[in-house]
């Protein structure tokens, strides 16, 4: 059983029941699935169950069957309430006794909290209560979270010693769904099951590593939520030091949650900014214009964003990471809104050959080779290397060699909130963060937040459907690179 | 062959759109080496179509032919043209009213993952090319002297605003010509007393290639107007005859050097599609072209001292064969 708390938001009618219906669809929910919704709005069972259907047809993946639809809608409830009200609460811990047994659920139960960090304290509390947060060795109950987890690390503690006060650490699941993206997971294949990149997997051959991930719209909806908090806290510390993570660490024994976590935990505790935070990180907020072929409004203007907001849409920063595998190998992290197009990729820039022997001009426009994972939204992997152009002459280009997944597995990749749902059903948490990678992550992003916070000028104004501020292009040449185009 | 409209679009429809048309056609990887854009506007627009389908056949790349005009409502139209018989993907762009007038904002995110864009107006080049939103997203800027009503003020308006990475197609029709007669001067390297070019009136190549040898060989260039078609005629006068290439009919040129025997030229007039595949095979700068583009503002600045670098270039006799393999070797090298 899965109770929704917050069902009214976007992520859960976007994604959250879309997925669960896939789920359904592809035959992999248990038969007594049931799905609970709590909210503040004055609705029925039958309203609520209106607003699933609508949501499933509009974002579902898969074709729309009414068999399926009717398994699910027989075990769908709502319950109004607010939270903290304790007359609510028994309401919900009623109408969870009665699907248990109508649905024989066998007592299984998972939280989902799409609700402001602020009342998880809250909702916990009274979790535990109703009993409902009770632990059983023939039963599990399960609580998921979504990002951001706190806002730097003193209260990303402060929340985690609310949730495990409660449910044990394996029972917290922190879903960040791009965890949950297919090649995330295909990274490890990539690195793993392969002879062909071990070798040039680290600071002998690569000679730096850009991850980035672009969005081409604003914050939308999302001012409230945004304003204060910035890019940098919503994308780099979980998604894009996650990458980091899944990219620069070592072989995990095995791919048990442990293992990987461990492997995860030793390279983000590697991962330090560097000391000069004035050359090495560079920040921006979208200017007004034109982007993509419409009028987009700056930052600034958007409505319910105070006109003299520093918050920063678009964040790079630099990474070493000290050991053996990449030290001197720099890592930017770059992620913003209102860029040129929507993207996530990791892209690693090999050295140049030690020796070339051609002359000069027919080398003029080779660049570096480069391993790219593409994380969305074409998944695959490209290499780029030097070819001769054709003609009499030797003139060297670069050129890409591409892998889409698109096309090599027709089976259309599940989405990632199907897979995290389904790993929260099957109680298997290697894709999930647990507070220490958590709390590292927070360790590497405080220092540049605070050196942000304490500059006294606005973050620099990027053209809408840009690449950037100047700024992060200055800040790579003084490297002795340049950013991708991605 | 699939076509795809997109009406009242956006820049991020047309890349799903282009991504959903790429998977359903089988083929989702993408080989595609370079992203050109082909700027016109509506009547140039039937022509510069054909030559974009065929431009990317030599080398496979995506091709974004905007498609501008003017209008009170802005609007943005697409058509995708993907599939066999098309090489690479064409993406035919309408912009009108406030879109056009940002037209960089709708070509950025369609360009290709880290790899060379060109620009090419095959009509009239906007008059400030620097300035120019969409040629600065290129690395290389091609441009048509010959297509607009004063060729040589165009030029020298190229020469004026000259960044690395522009060249005019009036110069890549030259490339056979300079090849000839780089050739001529490394198989008979004499000092050369004078030159006489015979081209059609305003023709833009006849006048890069005056300016070129002139930068180059340092003596007075003529110029005569025959009948054309094109460039018809370069005589250079050495002590022992000319040494001269006579194109009459734009197909079958003649070669004659002192004391060889006169031989047949192919020397056909090239098509868009051979000078596009051309110029899309060197993605660096062109630095021969500079020079000669540059040196029609000399021209114009210098016309007193002429007669003193005249001078100069004839006394320097021993010289002349340096310069004329300096010639040979800067042909070589583009």
């Amino acid at each position: 059983m899965l109770v929704i708390f917050g069902v009214t938001g976007d992520l859960s009618s976007k994604k959250l029941m879309p997925a669960i219906y896939d789920l359904a669809n592809r035959g992999l929910l248990p038969p007594g699935f049931a799905l609970v919704g709590f909210a503040r709005r004055d609705w029925a069972h039958q309203d609520f169950a209106k607003v699933v259907h609508a949501a499933v047809k509009q974002h579902a993946r898969t074709p729309f069957r009414e068999e399926v639809w009717q398994q699910l809608s027989e075990g769908i409830r709502f319950v109004p309430g607010e939270i903290g009200n304790e007359e609510s609460v028994n309401h919900l811990a009623e109408t969870i006794a009665d699907l248990d047994e109508a649905r024989g659920t066998g007592g299984n139960h998972a939280f989902y909290l799409s609700i402001p960090p602020g009342l998880f304290q809250t909702v916990v509390d009274q979790l535990r209560s109703h009993g409902l947060a009770e632990q059983h060795p023939d039963r599990w109950c399960r609580v998921v979270i979504e990002k951001p987890f706190g806002h730097d690390l003193a209260s990303a503690q402060d929340l985690n010693r609310i949730v495990s006060s409660v449910f044990p650490a394996s029972s917290v699941f922190r879903i960040d769904h791009y965890l949950g993206k297919e090649t995330v997971q295909n990274m490890m294949a990539l690195r793993f099951a392969n002879q062909l990149f071990e070798p040039v997997w680290n600071n002998n051959y690569v000679d730096h590593v850009q991850i980035t991930m672009a969005e081409d719209i604003g914050i939308g909806g999302r001012a409230g939520y945004f304003d204060g908090i910035g890019i940098a806290r919503d994308v780099i510390q979980n998604h894009l030091l996650q990458l980091l993570a899944l990219t620069a660490m070592e072989e995990p024994t095995s791919f048990e949650a442990s293992q990987l976590r461990t492997e995860k935990q030793k390279v983000l505790a590697a991962a330090r900014p560097t000391e000069r935070m004035d050359l090495h990180t560079a920040r921006g907020q979208y200017a007004g214009g034109w982007a993509g072929g419409e009028r987009v409004k700056g930052y600034l203007d958007e409505d319910r964003i105070p006109p003299n907001s520093r918050t920063e849409t678009y964040a790079a920063i630099r990474l070493n990471i000290d050991n053996r595998r990449w030290a001197g190998v720099p890592f930017y992290l770059r992620t913003g809104k209102r860029l040129a197009r929507r993207v996530t990729e990791i892209a690693l820039g090999l050295k140049r050959a030690p020796h070339l022997p051609f002359t000069k001009t027919d080398t003029e426009e080779l660049g570096y080779n480069a391993i790219v994972l593409r994380i969305q939204p074409d998944e695959g992997v490209t290499l780029r290397f030097g070819a001769k152009v054709p003609g009499t002459q030797m003139e060297i280009r670069d050129v890409n060699m591409d892998f889409a997944y698109g096309g090599s597995f027709t089976e259309s990749s599940p989405e990632a909130y199907e897979r995290l749902i389904l790993d929260v059903l099957l109680g298997d948490p290697p894709l999930f963060p647990q507070h220490e990678e958590v709390e590292l992550s927070w360790e590497i992003l405080d220092p540049i937040l605070d050196y942000w916070a304490s500059l006294p000028n606005q973050p620099e104004l990027y053209e809408p459907g840009s690449w950037g501020p100047q700024g992060a292009e200055a800040m790579l040449a003084r490297d002795g690179f340049t950013w991708r185009r991605p | 062959m699939t076509i795809i409209r997109l009406a009242n679009t956006t820049s991020a429809e047309i890349s799903t759109e282009l991504l959903r048309a790429r998977r359903s056609a089988g083929n989702p990887a993408e080989g595609l080496v370079l992203t050109l854009i082909i700027v016109c506007d509506e009547s140039e627009y039937p022509e510069a179509k054909d030559a974009s389908m065929e431009a990317g056949r030599e080398h496979p790349s995506r091709i974004l032919l905007v498609v501008t005009g003017a209008g009170r409502n802005a609007s943005l139209d697409a058509e995708l043209h993907i599939g066999e018989g098309t090489p690479g993907e064409v993406i035919v762009i309408r912009m009108r009213g406030a879109v056009a007038a940002h037209s960089a904002s709708v070509i950025r995110p369609l360009l290709l993952p880290d790899s060379p864009v060109v620009i090419w107006w095959p009509g009239k080049a906007p008059n400030n090319q620097t300035a120019d939103q969409l040629s600065q997203l290129a690395m290389r800027r091609l441009t048509d002297a010959a297509a607009s009503a004063r060729p040589l003020a165009g030029l020298k308006a190229r020469a004026r605003d000259y960044i690395p990475g522009d060249t005019d197609l009036s110069w890549t029709r030259l490339t056979p010509w300079r090849a000839l007669l780089a050739a001529a001067l490394d198989q008979y390297p004499a000092t050369i007393k004078s030159v006489v070019i015979e081209s059609e009136r305003g023709n833009p190549s006849a006048d890069l290639l005056a300016s070129w040898l002139h930068s180059r060989l340092k003596v007075d260039i003529a110029r005569k107007v025959s009948n054309g078609p094109g460039l018809t005629a370069v005589r250079m006068a050495t002590a022992a005859g000319d040494i001269a290439i006579t194109r009459p009919d734009g197909l079958l040129a003649s070669y004659a050097v002192p004391g060889q025997p006169e031989r047949l030229v192919a020397l056909k007039r090239r098509n868009f599609t051979e000078l596009i595949s051309e110029e899309l095979r060197r993605m660096d700068a062109d630095e021969v072209y500079e020079r000669a583009i540059k040196s029609l503002l000399d021209g114009e600045r210098k016309t007193v001292s002429r007669p003193a670098a005249t001078k100069r270039a004839t006394k320097k006799a021993p010289g002349q064969g340096t310069a004329a393999k300096k010639t040979t070797s800067t042909t070589r090298g583009r």
